[in-house]
């Protein structure tokens, strides 16, 4: 299982590192925004997407509908993970297909809740 | 802001003037005397002119002095762009604050990672001298065995000594890594203070600006801003008073789950 952690803040994206390896996944890489995440998206050597939302360049929505348009991602599993806190917003990442979704700031146990559910719904 | 109360005055003064001499026109138009109505018809023009010099005049003067409040230094031509204003120096506070959390962030998850994996090794191998230990108590251990226990007993006691130690002294520099909090919170506060005194300054020169386009009957566009929902906000303050977002986890599952997820 092979994850990209997209955030523009390098501690936020260890935070997050860390917390998935506590988890057991032990191999993540990093991206800082949607411009550098999608190429290495389209690598095909990634199971699952851990992204912010704002970020400079291409944001954490536009990352997503990106990987939904394109043929050999869109069943990727995308968690996101952001600040970002407005009704319209969580109902427009629902919309544009995201599997998952935390508020910053976030707990070590939420995270976990929610990847877990994320896989048992791919699973079954 | 000073002025403010002697120019509304001055306002009514401006309307009762316009009033009567409008009223003056209307009777001279009335009784044919022509001549003398285009005269009250200058006047009116005149009185209007006078009061849209004394409001741009006073505009003029607060914008100056909202300058000066702003601690632009438009005196100081010969110092460099950076030194000559107050928001400038804000920026830079700001930028220090980043740099001050981002520090102390990157110190205390280089503390973390350094020892999270000393706490690990360390139960690793305790679990593994905890069963040869239960094993020893059972006696099910051979006197070839036990030598061999013994020995990395004490190589795991002088080992959890040390180790300990470095755990100790990594929290210890966690704590001290949070010292920041005391400088950004100062320099926050400063900064802060700064943008009230820039906000209420604008605010008297709207204020003012107002009262321009009062006399000249300006009417500006609105300017209405089109909200966008796909540009991030960051973080939001007074979550729990609004309805348009969410204050909780609990919420976002809850919103999502209305969905259908």
């Amino acid at each position: 299982m092979k994850i990209l952690v997209v955030d523009d803040f390098s501690t936020m994206r260890r935070i997050i590192k860390n917390l998935l390896r506590d988890l057991g996944f032990t191999n993540a890489d990093e991206a800082d925004d949607g411009n550098t995440a999608l190429p290495m998206l389209q690598t095909g050597k990634y199971d699952f997407l851990v992204t912010d939302w704002n970020m400079p360049g291409m944001t954490g929505i536009d990352l997503l509908r990106a990987v939904r348009a394109d043929d050999n991602l869109k069943s990727l599993p995308v968690l996101m993970v952001t600040a970002e806190a407005k009704r319209d917003q969580i109902v427009a990442a629902a919309q544009a297909g995201v599997n998952g979704y935390v508020v910053k700031p976030f707990t070590a146990a939420v995270l976990k809740e929610k990847i877990d559910k994320i896989f048992e719904r791919i699973d079954s | 802001m000073t002025n403010k109360k002697d120019s509304s005055s001055n306002m009514s003064g401006f309307e009762e003037q316009l009033k009567n001499q409008a009223a003056d026109l209307k009777t001279l138009v009335d009784s044919g005397n022509i001549a003398e109505a285009l005269r009250v018809i200058s006047d009116l023009n005149a009185t209007r002119d006078q009061s849209l010099y004394q409001e741009v005049g006073r505009l003029t003067r607060t914008l100056h002095e909202s300058i000066r409040n702003f601690h632009i230094d438009t005196a100081g031509q010969n110092k460099s762009q950076e030194e000559l204003s107050k928001i400038e120096d804000a920026s830079d506070r700001l930028s220090y604050v980043v740099d001050m959390t981002n520090k102390a962030a990157n110190k205390t998850l280089d503390l973390v990672e350094e020892s999270m994996p000393i706490a690990s090794e360390m139960k690793e191998e305790a679990d593994i001298l905890k069963s040869d230990w239960a094993r020893l108590r059972r006696r099910e251990m051979k006197p070839e065995e036990f030598r061999n226990l013994y020995k990395r007993m004490d190589l795991f006691l002088d080992k959890l000594s040390d180790q300990s130690d470095k755990v100790y002294r990594n929290l210890s520099d966690i704590l001290l890594a949070q010292d920041f909090q005391d400088l950004t919170g100062q320099v926050i506060k400063r900064v802060t203070g700064l943008v009230k005194e820039v906000e209420d300054n604008l605010v008297s020169l709207v204020a003012m600006a107002g009262k321009v386009d009062q006399i000249t009957g300006t009417v500006h566009e609105g300017l209405e801003q089109k909200e966008d929902v796909e540009r991030g906000e960051g973080p939001q303050m007074h979550a729990e008073k609004r309805v348009d977002v969410v204050s909780s986890q609990d919420d976002v599952d809850d919103l999502l789950s209305s969905l259908g997820f």
